[in-house]
C-alpha cells in the first residue's frame, strides 16, 4: 500500500510532523521532529553537496572571477611595537605588471572594525586602525599591500618593499605578562570570577588533594583551505567604472562563517550602508572558528577602492600566521580537594591566559568547569597578561578545548590517589543540577554515555597499574576524560520559507563549511513539511538571505532549526488562510494540522487531506512565501543546557624512544537527537582527531624575544597525518533535549573536548610519567 | 621570488658548462633537481640564483659496478632508488631511511643529488626576519637562545648548530657511498662522509663542492653486511616529520664478537653523522650490553646541548643501544634485519 492509500483508507493514525510545539518553555511540548523513529531524521543521507566538492565543481571564494581583476599580496611587519618610518614602495611599483602599493600613507580613511563580543555588529578579530597610521601592533602586522596583474607579480614585487621601522618595548613574553596579569571584565559576557563557598579554605582541609599547574601553547587556524577572496566594488546597474563611485555595492566572495555579521562590520568599517555589501560563501573549506574578519577582507576591499579594479586576495598558509588570529596559551591551576569517598569538597580552577588589549576573548578555560561536577565549594577564575601579539580568538571548543585537559587530568591524578576508578570518581561527583548557576539540565545522560563507552572500549581491562602492561618494547596504557560543550541558540536567525507546487525552498544567511549543514537541514526540512529531501532546496551562505546566524559556537544547527520551526509555523497559517470553503481542511487550525505526504493533514482525521499544490492552485497562488524569526532562545534562561561525552585512549609508549602511539580511540556521546548518522560521525570524528593535534602535536612557536611565529607552515606546524589517526570509534546516547529544537545539540566542537587529558591520562597509564604541558611530546617523558 | 633564468640540461656535460656560462662575478647559477628544497627557499628569498640549471634528465640509471655495488645517477628519484628490488635486499637501511623522509609526492619529486644537498630546516634560517650566521655570517644566530629543540648536538659551534635533515644522506654516511662529480676542472669523487662540512666559522659554506660542480652519481661498495642493515627514525608524529634522532646501523659478528660495524646518525649532527667513536669502540670487542653502553657513551661524549635539544642526548643514546642490540640479535639468528 502506499503512502497515499494508507491515509485514504483512514485505518491507520496520520504520522505527519505536527507544528513545533514550545519547546522553549519550562511547560512546553518538545519539537515533534526530537521523536524517535522519524522518518528521515537521523538517516545517514549523504552529502548532498558531495559530488560537486570532490569531482572539483564547487567554487571556493578564491577561484571566483571579476573582469579586469587584479591580484593582492600583503607585506608583514617584522616587529612587534613600535612605528613605520618609511616604506619605500618605488621600486615595486616599478616592477612589470604592478597596479599600485597601499600603504598607510595613500589608503582610503576606515572607520574602526567593529570587534567580535565587543559590539554588536562585531565580527572583526581586533580594533586596530587598518592601514590607517603608521603603528605597528604586532610581528605580521600587515604594512603594504600591492596589486598587480598576476599573483605572481605581486608577490615578487611585495619582497621588494623596504620599510624602516622604530622599534618600541614590546611584550612578548608570556612569562614576563603574566606577572602583570589582570582580570578583564568579563569572560564571553560572564563573570571572570565565580566563587561559592569558600574554596580556598575546603581545599585547605580536605583529605586527598591535587594541586597543579597545566600549560597549554598557542594554537593557529590551518583550515585546508587559507583565507581567500574575490571582490568588486559594482555599480548598481553591474558596471564598474571608476567615476561616480557613490551608489556603487561591494560584491565579496568570501569564505566566511559569519555572511550577515561581516556585511555589518564591513558597513561600518565603509561607512556605507549595510544594503551596500553583499557576501556570499556557498563553500568554505572549513571554519573552526577562524573564518571571520580579519584585516585581509578589509584591506582588499579598501584596495579595490582605491584603484576601481576588483580584487583577488589569497592568503598563503604564511599569511594565514600572520593575520588570523589563533588559540592563545593558558597556564592553569586546578586544585580538587576530596573526601576518602572522593566527593569533591573544593574544586578550584584559575589562571592566566595571553590577550590583546584590542580583543576581548579570555580564553575562558573554565567553562566545562561550571557545569561538570558538583562540589561544596567552587572558584573558577581567569585572568589575561596582555601582549604585542596578533588578537587570540575562537578555535575549535575554544575553552573547553584546553580547560579540560586541565580539569580531566586533575580529576585523573585525583583518582589515582584515592584509588578509584577514574570514570567511578567522575560518577561519584555527577550533578542534580548545574553546580554553578542551580539550574536544571535540560537533557544530562553523562553517566550512560560513560557506562555505554566503557562497555565497548573494554575498560575494565584497563591497567590498574601504571606501567604494568606492554607488546615488546611498548608500554599499553588506558585513559579517560570527560567531554562537554554547551547548547547555545544565538538570537538573530531567521528563515524563508518559499513552496511552489513542486516544492520548497528554504532560505537563510547560514554556512556549509564542510559539516554536513545544507544535508541535514535538507533532511530537516523535509521530514517537517512532509516532503521528499529531492524537493527541498536548501540555500544558504549569502547575506541577502535571511536572519544572522553565525557558524560558531556549535549553534548553528539549532539556531537554523529554531528559525526553520517560526517560518513553518508562518507558512502553515497562510496556507490555512488560503484555504476556500470547499477544502476538506476548512476551519482548521494551525495546530490541529500537520504536514505529511506534500500537504496539510488533519492532525486527528487523516482523511481530511490536501496536497500544497491543490491549495496554491485554488488559490491561485503559484508560491507561498513567508520570512519568520526565531523565538527568543528563552530556553536558555530555563535550563543549563549542554552536551556531553566520554572520551577513552589507548596508547602505547616506547620504552626505548617514549614516542607515543594512540591504539585506539573511542567518543561516547550524549548529545540530544542526532540528525544525521553520518554527517554527526565525521563531526565527531574529525573534532578527536583535531584532539589529537592538541594532545600531542600542536603547537605555534611563538618566538618570546620577537614575538614572532617561527613555524607558520604545514611543514613546521604538525598536525596530525594519516599514521597518526587510528581506528575511531563514535557512538551517542540519541536521548532527545525536550528542550531544542529538534532535540538536538550541537556537536561541531564537543569532539575535540577531553582528548587532550584523555591522552595524557593514558601515557600516565602507560608508563606512570604524568604530563601536564601540551603538547605530550617524547622529550617530556624521557 | 627573484626573476631567473631557466635552462634544461641533457647531460652533464651541458649542465656544468651551461652553469659555467651564467655564472658571473655577480651571477650565480643552482642545480635544479626535483625543487622540493630549492624553490621553497627561493620563495622565502633565502636562495636567489640567477638561474637554474634544471638536472633531472640527467641520469636515472641505477647499475652495477664491476666491484659488485651500485651506482646511482643523481637525477634518480628518492621513490625510484627506495623502491629498487636490489636496494631493498642488499642496502635495506637505505631504502628505508628514504621512505621515513617526508612524503610519497615530495619523494617521487626529490631526486638523490637534491637530497644530499637539501639545506637546514632551522627556522630562523627560512626567515629573513631574523639572524642567521647560515644565511649571513657574522649576523648572529637567533636559534641559540629561541627554537632549537630540532637543532643537532655534535659537530656544532658557536655560530651555527643546525642539524643536517635528510634521512637518505644518514645511511649513506653508513654504507660509505662514494659522490661522483663533474666540475669545470674534471670529474673526481669524494667519500660521502667527506661532503659535508662541520659549520666551524663558516656555517654559509656547507659543502666541499667547488663552484658550480655537479653531482652525477652516487657509487654503493660491494658491502655484504648491509643486507641486515637497519633505519630507525623518532620524531614527533608517525610519519611527515623530521627526525629528532634517526640510527642507521648493521653489524658483523664473528662468534660473540662483533667483527665489523657501520653506525651514523640523523637528527643529532650538523652533517650527516658517521659514528666513528662509536664504532671503534665496538669493533672486535664482545657483543655484550657493556659494550653497546661503552661505545655510544664515547661518541656522545661530545655532545652540546642547549635547554631544548638536551633530550636528544638520552634519546640517541637509547636509540643507538636498542638498534645495536637488534642487529646483534638478528646476526646471531642469521635471520633479516
Ligand atoms: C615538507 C617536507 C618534509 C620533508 N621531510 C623530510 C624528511 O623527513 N627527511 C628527509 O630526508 N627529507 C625531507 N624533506 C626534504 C626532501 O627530502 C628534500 O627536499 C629533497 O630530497 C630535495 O631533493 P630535490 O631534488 O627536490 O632538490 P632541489 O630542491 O631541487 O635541490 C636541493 C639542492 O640541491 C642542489 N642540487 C640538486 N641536484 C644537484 C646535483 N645533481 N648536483 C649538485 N647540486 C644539486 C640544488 O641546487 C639545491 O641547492 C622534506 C621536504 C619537505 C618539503
Ligand atoms: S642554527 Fe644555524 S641556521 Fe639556525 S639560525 Fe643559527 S646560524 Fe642560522
Amino acid at each position: 500500500m502506499s503512502a497515499l492509500d494508507k491515509r485514504r483508507s483512514g485505518d491507520n493514525q496520520p504520522s505527519g510532523v505536527a507544528l513545533a510545539g514550545d519547546y522553549w518553555r519550562p511547560d512546553g511540548r518538545p519539537d515533534p521532529l526530537s521523536e524517535k523513529g522519524r522518518i528521515g531524521i537521523g538517516a545517514p543521507l549523504s552529502r548532498v553537496d558531495g559530488v560537486e566538492k570532490v569531482t572539483g565543481g564547487a567554487r571556493f571564494a578564491g577561484e571566483f572571477t571579476f573582469e579586469g581583476m587584479v591580484y593582492a599580496a600583503l607585506v608583514y611587519s617584522t616587529i612587534a611595537n613600535g612605528r613605520i618610518l618609511t616604506i619605500d614602495r618605488q621600486e615595486a611599483e616599478s616592477m612589470n605588471g604592478v597596479v599600485r602599493v597601499m600603504t598607510h600613507e595613500n589608503a582610503p580613511r576606515l572607520n574602526l572594525p567593529p570587534v567580535f563580543l565587543m559590539s554588536p555588529n562585531g565580527a572583526a578579530g581586533d580594533d586596530h586602525p587598518i592601514m590607517q597610521n603608521d603603528r605597528v601592533h604586532w610581528n605580521g602586522q600587515p604594512v603594504a599591500l600591492v596589486l598587480a596583474e598576476t599573483q605572481e607579480q605581486a608577490d615578487a614585487a611585495a619582497e621588494r618593499i623596504h620599510v624602516d621601522y622604530q622599534a618600541e618595548p614590546a611584550m612578548t613574553d608570556f612569562e614576563l605578562a603574566k606577572t602583570q596579569a589582570r582580570q578583564p571584565d568579563n569572560v564571553l559576557g560572564g563573570p571572570a570570577e565565580i566563587t561559592i563557598g569558600d574554596a580556598d579554605k575546603a581545599f585547605e582541609m580536605a583529605a586527598h588533594r591535587v594541586d597543579a599547574i597545566y600549560r597549554t601553547p598557542r594554537h593557529n587556524h590551518n583550515a585546508i583551505e587559507p583565507h581567500a577572496l574575490t571582490l568588486a566594488w559594482v555599480k548598481e546597474d553591474g558596471s564598474e567604472k571608476e567615476s561616480e563611485r557613490d551608489g556603487e555595492t561591494l560584491r565579496i566572495h568570501d569564505a566566511s562563517q559569519c555572511v550577515d555579521l561581516a556585511v555589518a562590520s564591513l558597513a561600518e568599517v565603509f561607512g556605507i550602508d549595510a544594503a551596500r555589501i553583499h557576501i556570499t560563501s556557498p563553500f568554505v573549506g572549513g571554519g573552526f572558528g577562524g573564518k571571520t574578519l580579519w584585516q585581509h577582507q578589509i584591506l582588499a576591499a579598501a584596495a579595490a577602492k582605491l584603484v576601481g579594479r576588483p580584487v583577488r586576495l589569497a592568503l598563503s598558509r604564511k599569511g594565514v600566521y600572520r593575520v588570523v588570529g589563533g588559540r592563545t596559551c593558558t597556564e592553569q591551576r586546578v586544585a580538587l580537594g576530596a573526601d576518602a569517598d572522593g566527593r569533591l569538597k573544593a574544586l578550584i580552577h584559575s589562571g592566566v591566559v595571553a590577550m590583546t588589549r584590542h580583543n576581548n576573548l579570555p580564553e575562558p578555560f573554565f567553562q566545562a568547569t561550571k557545569c561538570l561536577y558538583a562540589a561544596d565549594h567552587i572558584r573558577l577564575s581567569i585572568d589575561v597578561a596582555d601582549m604585542h601579539m596578533l588578537a587570540n580568538t575562537f578555535m575549535r571548543a575554544p575553552g573547553e578545548s584546553v580547560g579540560t585537559f586541565a580539569l580531566e587530568s586533575a580529576l585523573d591524578e585525583l583518582a589515582e590517589q584515592l584509588g578509584m576508578d577514574p570514570l567511578e570518581l567522575r560518577a561519584r561527583n555527577e550533578p542534580e543540577q548545574d553546580p554553578t548557576n542551580g539550574l536544571a539540565f535540560s537533557s544530562r545522560h553523562l553517566l550512560e554515555a560513560a557506562r555505554a563507552g566503557a562497555e565497548r572500549f573494554g575498560w575494565a581491562k584497563r591497567p590498574i597499574q601504571p606501567g604494568s602492561q606492554r607488546e615488546d618494547e611498548w608500554q599499553i596504557g588506558m585513559g579517560c576524560a570527560t567531554a562537554t560543550y554547551p547548547y547555545m541558540r544565538m538570537p538573530g536567525a531567521a528563515a524563508r520559507i518559499t513552496l511552489t507546487g513542486e516544492g520548497a525552498t528554504v532560505d537563510i544567511a547560514a554556512h556549509e563549511m564542510g559539516m554536513g549543514t545544507a544535508t541535514v537541514q535538507t533532511q530537516i526540512a523535509a521530514a517537517r513539511l512532509g516532503l521528499p529531501v529531492e524537493r527541498i532546496q536548501f540555500r544558504y551562505g549569502d547575506s541577502k538571505l535571511a536572519g544572522r546566524v553565525l557558524a560558531g559556537g556549535s549553534q548553528q544547527t539549532a539556531a537554523i532549526g529554531g528559525a526553520v520551526i517560526a517560518a513553518h509555523r508562518a507558512l502553515v497559517i497562510e496556507l490555512l488562510a488560503l484555504l476556500g470553503e470547499n477544502s476538506p481542511l476548512a476551519g482548521l487550525t494551525p495546530d490541529d494540522v500537520e504536514c505529511r505526504d506534500g500537504g496539510l493533514c488533519s492532525s486527528v482525521d487523516a482523511s481530511r487531506f490536501e496536497t500544497y499544490e491543490q491549495i496554491l492552485a485554488r488559490a491561485g497562488r503559484r508560491e507561498l512565501s513567508v520570512e519568520t524569526d526565531a523565538a527568543d532562545s528563552a530556553e536558555l534562561a530555563n535550563w543549563s543546557m549542554h552536551s556531553f561525552g566520554t572520551i577513552f585512549c589507548e596508547v602505547g609508549v616506547s620504552d626505548v624512544t617514549a614516542e607515543i602511539r594512540v591504539r585506539r580511540l573511542l567518543g561516547s556521546f550524549d548529545c540530544g537527537r542526532i540528525l544525521n548518522a553520518k554527517t554527526a560521525a565525521s563531526q565527531f570524528r574529525g573534532g578527536m582527531i583535531m584532539g589529537l593535534g592538541l594532545a600531542l602535536m600542536e603547537e605555534t612557536l611563538f618566538d618570546p624575544r620577537s614575538g614572532r611565529v617561527m613555524n607558520p607552515s604545514l611543514a613546521d606546524y604538525h598536525v596530525p597525518v594519516q599514521m597518526d589517526v587510528p581506528e575511531i570509534d563514535v557512538m551517542w546516547t540519541d536521548i532527545p533535549d525536550p528542550h531544542t529544537p529538534m532535540g538536538a545539540h550541537g556537536i561541531g566542537e564537543i569532539g575535540i573536548t577531553g582528548v587532550g587529558a584523555a591522552v595524557a591520562n593514558a601515557v600516565y597509564n602507560a608508563c606512570g610519567k604524568r604530563v601536564r604541558e601540551l603538547p605530550v611530546t617524547l622529550d617530556k617523558l624521557l | 621570488m627573484k626573476a631567473f633564468d631557466y635552462h634544461q640540461a641533457v647531460d652533464s656535460e651541458q649542465a656544468v658548462a651551461q652553469a659555467v656560462r651564467v655564472s658571473g662575478a655577480e651571477d650565480m647559477a643552482k642545480y635544479l633537481g626535483g625543487g622540493t628544497n630549492l624553490v621553497d627557499l627561493m620563495r622565502e628569498t633565502v636562495e636567489r640564483p640567477d638561474a637554474l640549471i634544471d638536472v633531472t634528465a640527467l641520469s636515472h640509471a641505477i647499475d652495477e659496478t664491476p666491484e659488485g655495488g651500485l651506482l646511482i645517477g643523481a637525477a634518480t628519484t628518492n621513490a625510484e632508488l627506495a623502491g629498487d628490488i636490489r636496494v631493498r635486499t642488499r642496502y635495506p637501511m637505505l631504502s628505508r631511511a628514504i621512505l621515513t623522509g617526508a612524503s610519497a609526492q615530495i619523494r617521487n619529486m626529490a631526486t638523490v643529488g637534491g637530497n644530499l644537498l637539501q639545506r637546514t630546516r632551522c627556522a630562523y634560517f627560512y626567515d629573513m626576519a631574523t639572524h642567521c650566521n647560515k644565511r649571513e655570517p657574522g649576523a648572529g644566530c637567533d636559534a641559540h637562545e629561541g627554537f632549537h629543540r630540532y637543532h643537532a648536538i655534535l659537530g656544532t659551534s658557536s655560530s651555527c648548530m643546525a642539524t643536517h635533515p635528510s634521512d637518505m644522506a644518514v645511511a649513506l654516511a653508513a654504507l660509505e657511498a662514494r659522490i661522483h662529480l663533474r666540475g669545470p676542472d674534471g670529474d673526481r669523487q669524494l667519500p660521502l662522509t667527506e661532503l659535508h662540512r662541520e659549520p666551524g666559522e663558516r656555517p654559509d659554506i656547507e659543502t666541499e663542492l667547488r663552484p658550480q660542480e655537479l653531482i652525477v652519481a652516487i657509487e654503493l661498495p660491494r658491502l655484504p653486511m648491509a643486507a641486515r642493515s637497519g633505519y630507525r627514525k623518532v620524531r614527533d608524529r608517525a610519519s611527515y616529520a623530521f627526525a629528532l634522532v634517526s640510527v642507521a646501523s648493521m653489524v658483523a659478528l664473528d662468534g660473540g664478537t662483533i667483527q665489523d660495524v657501520r653506525l651514523a646518525l640523523g637528527g643529532v649532527g650538523t652533517k650527516p653523522w658517521r659514528a666513528y667513536r662509536a664504532e671503534e669502540a665496538l669493533r672486535g670487542q664482545p657483543a655484550t650490553e657493556a659494550t653497546l653502553v661503552t661505545a655510544v657513551d664515547a661518541e656522545l661524549a661530545a655532545a652540546k646541548t642547549l635547554p631544548d635539544n638536551a633530550f636528544k642526548v638520552e634519546l640517541a643514546r637509547r636509540t643507538m643501544i636498542a638498534e645495536l642490540s637488534r642487529r646483534i640479535a638478528d646476526a646471531r639468528s642469521g635471520g633479516d634485519a
